[in-house]
């Protein structure tokens, strides 16, 4: 127990970095599937290609490759120079953005059109049926995929230890180095790790339950 | 002065062509009832008027503006058009209130009082002053049919579509809507009904347009289209719903 208590401020604090990280990637991670979902739902090809393009390739590659690509291979480039964080930043947020395009595709999909022919029908623009109308409602309905790829997200965090980012993950590995006890490091390392996944779900719970009453 | 013309129209879906060769004329104030069999076109054809088909041929003109015309602002003509749909298709995450005041508020940038007030003179009107705070999920169907028609009326429109409104409701639920139909048409507004309510044609219409096969067959006065049908097709349609 002394062991893991002794710990433990050191791992919060690594644990302060896979948040930051978490957090920052998932929100552009939003931003990227939002914009790939609109271009996926466009009328013009070409939008519709790009889109196409950058889903398979995301999903059809692993996420180690992903983080190598960009932190070694595009750090290479003479015209590139990233931190690791930025590296780990904009791998996650890739990563997430190109399963929640999917996501949010399907969500916009599955509003009836007989909603986007009202507000149509009010003189609303395209625009605004997708921001007033349409969105809202797709994303009431993705909250539960949405949760699930977010959780995927902060656990893919912890691959970013391999590119020395200090997240909690990678300070466990210096906590164990130093202190030989692996059982109750990676133990402790676990449990924060379920807690703070603990605590999403039961706000994404809550999130779900307030929209429900509609 | 005509409200609505409709210039040899024609709407295909792919290689289905849908209407054939509409011409069509409704005046201020008319009230235009369109009854035919189902499929015949009825609610392609006014989907056209506010162009949420796009138009395969022909011209249709709303106030003044040929909505056929690829430079129209689509958008300001659809504020002059009001529209009501079976399905009522209320927007379910906005309340009673908040589904009136949108467009006036996003479209027409009023402010959220005057919207506000406008619209709980028009829940009044429908008779539904008590539910501007509930959502529509918590309305019955003829309450719904009714917010919609609130809704459409709230972008102080010029002429107001109607398709089937009441075909999803339950029978009880029917006459409320048609009254408030009925009152809007004693007001003057210029409508174009389809339905399947032949009471509400014959005695609210003014005119009367038989679809069948995406053509106009036949269009009259109420009293005239109903009780002296000339063509063979208007016949037996009437001989099975009346
Ligand atoms: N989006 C569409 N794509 C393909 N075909 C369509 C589409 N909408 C309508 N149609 C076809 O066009 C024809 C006319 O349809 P429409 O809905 O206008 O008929 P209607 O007279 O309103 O019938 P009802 O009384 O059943 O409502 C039908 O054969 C229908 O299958
Ligand atoms: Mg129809």
């Amino acid at each position: 127990m002394d062991t893991i208590i002794e710990a433990l401020p050191y791992l919060l604090e690594g644990l302060k970095t896979t948040l930051y990280v978490f957090i920052i990637a998932l929100i552009i991670g939003f931003i990227i599937g939002l914009v790939m979902a609109l271009f996926r739902l466009a009328p013009l090809k070409i939008l519709n290609w790009i889109a196409t393009f950058f889903i398979d390739a995301i999903r059809g590659t692993p996420f180690i490759v992903q983080l190598f690509f960009i932190y070694f291979g595009l750090n290479s480039l003479e015209w590139v120079s990233m931190d690791s964080i930025t590296a780990g930043i904009v791998t996650v947020a890739i990563n997430a953005g190109a399963y929640l395009a999917e996501i949010i595709r399907a969500g916009i999909m599955s509003i009836d059109k007989g909603q986007s022919e009202a507000a149509r029908s009010l003189g609303l623009s395209g625009g605004q049926n997708m921001r007033y109308i349409v969105l809202p409602q797709a994303f009431r309905r993705m909250l539960p995929a949405f949760t699930n790829q977010s959780i995927i997200s902060l656990k893919d965090t912890s691959l970013l230890s391999i590119i020395g980012i200090a997240d909690l993950t990678q300070r466990g590995e210096v906590q164990m180095a130093a202190t030989f006890e692996p059982f109750k490091i990676w133990f402790a390392v676990g449990i924060i790790y379920f807690i703070v996944i603990y605590i999403l779900s039961i706000l994404a719970n809550y999130m779900e339950r307030r929209f429900e009453l509609r | 002065m005509s409200m609505i013309q409709v210039n040899n129209l024609k709407k295909s879906f792919g290689d289905l062509e849908v209407l054939k060769d509409i011409n069509a004329e409704v005046k201020e104030q008319e009230v235009v009832c369109v009854i035919g069999p189902s499929g015949s076109g009825k609610s392609t054809f006014l989907r056209c008027l506010n162009r949420l088909e796009e138009i395969t041929g022909g011209h249709v003109i709303i106030n003044g503006h040929d909505i056929t015309d690829k430079n129209v602002k689509i958008n300001q003509v659809r504020q002059e058009v009001g529209m009501v749909f079976q399905q009522f298709n209320l927007f379910p995450h906005k309340t009673v209130l908040e589904n009136i005041t949108l467009s006036p508020i996003k479209v027409k940038s009023q402010s959220k009082t005057a919207a506000k007030e406008k619209a709980l003179g028009l829940l009044e009107k429908v008779g539904l002053s008590e539910k501007a705070n509930s959502y529509p999920g918590e309305l019955s169907g003829g309450q719904k049919q009714r917010v919609a028609i609130a809704r459409a009326l709230a972008m102080d429109p010029k002429i107001m579509l109607f398709d089937e409104p009441t075909s999803a409701l339950d029978p009880e639920m029917v006459g409320d809507v048609l009254e408030v139909m009925k009152q809007l048409a004693q007001e003057g507004m210029t409508m174009v009904v389809v339905t399947h309510e032949m009471g509400f044609a014959r005695e609210v219409g003014d005119r009367v347009i038989f679809m069948d096969g995406g053509f106009i067959v036949e269009e009259n006065v109420p009293h005239e289209l109903f009780g002296n049908p000339q063509h063979e097709r208007t016949k037996a349609f009437l001989s099975k719903v009346l």
